[in-house]
């Protein structure tokens, strides 16, 4: 335990609510939370893929780097990243029982998710900034 | 040997399989798809972000047949995927429980995501065709 016995808080009043994660409803507010930006922000990202339709690199960069469809972009990505990031730690602990391997697979999700995430965002950056 | 009646069984075997469970795997099966498909996303962008030659190459593989097969892949995914996440929404706030509703609900996700994966796709082709 890390409060001491000095500590006025029952073992009850400590573990209340928080379930068998240990971290209670967090994730799963999250997983909605990110789930609900990404379906505002559909539409609107779906147009930037329509303009990008057919036109070559010049177009694309100038579509990508525009303040709008840059900020709608990296809103998209955010939800998107943090969501699966949420969902997958899900599957994997539903399905690794193994307690190195889960621990293994849930930090290689968090990299993964982290990596896809940021390497579009600094794209999109750097589009904003000038190819 | 006598065989034991009474051995529990799995749920696979005392319950007929039914649609709303075949949706339930498929959210997830789309959500670990899209999970995998960003990679294609981050790839897009940062190609974007390198240059007409990079970005030249995968809008090669995007036009080529099977670059065109993942993407309507990932069309589907996505919009089944968005929908079921609208059902877990209804479900959430705790309407959509009772047994006709609930099959209502189901058929409605599939058959939404199939007719605007077919929508989405008429105006790409006709928007990038156009150009
Ligand atoms: C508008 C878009 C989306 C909505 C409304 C949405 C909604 C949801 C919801 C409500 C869940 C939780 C399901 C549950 O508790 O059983 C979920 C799970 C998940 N989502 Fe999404 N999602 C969206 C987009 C995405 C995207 C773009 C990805 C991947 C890049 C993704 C990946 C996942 C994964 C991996 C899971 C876990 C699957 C599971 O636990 O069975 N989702 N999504």
């Amino acid at each position: 335990m890390s409060q001491g016995s000095g500590s006025m808080r029952t073992p009850i009043g400590r573990v209340r609510g928080l379930g068998a994660a240990h971290s209670g409803t967090k994730d799963f507010f999250r997983q909605r939370l990110t789930a609900l930006a990404m379906l505002l922000l559909f539409i609107p990202a779906l147009v930037v893929v329509m303009m990008l339709l057919g036109r070559n690199h010049a177009a694309a960069v100038q579509i990508l780097g525009s303040p709008l469809v840059a900020v709608i972009m990296i809103l998209f990505i955010i939800a998107s990243a943090w969501h699966m990031k949420l969902g997958m730690q899900v599957v994997i602990e539903d399905y690794v029982h193994d307690e190195k391997l889960k621990l293994a697979a849930i930090i290689a999700n968090t990299f993964f998710s982290a990596a896809v995430g940021l390497a579009s965002i600094y794209a999109i950056i750097k589009l904003s900034s000038g190819v | 040997m006598t065989v034991s009646t009474n051995r529990p069984l799995s749920p696979f075997m005392t319950y007929r399989w039914t649609l709303t469970m075949a949706m339930s795997f498929v959210h997830r099966a789309t959500g670990v798809a899209l999970y995998v498909g960003t990679l294609l996303m981050a790839w897009w962008l940062i190609a974007a972000a390198s240059g007409p030659a990079a970005y030249g190459a995968i809008q090669g593989f995007t036009a080529s047949w099977i670059g065109r097969l993942i993407l309507l892949g990932y069309t589907w995914a996505l919009l089944h995927h968005m929908l079921g996440g609208l059902r877990h929404f209804v479900w959430d706030l705790g309407y959509g429980f009772g047994a006709a509703e609930r099959e209502w609900i189901t058929r409605a996700t599939l058959i939404g995501s199939i007719t605007l994966t077919v929508v989405i796709w008429v105006i790409a082709y006709a928007a990038g065709g156009a150009r």
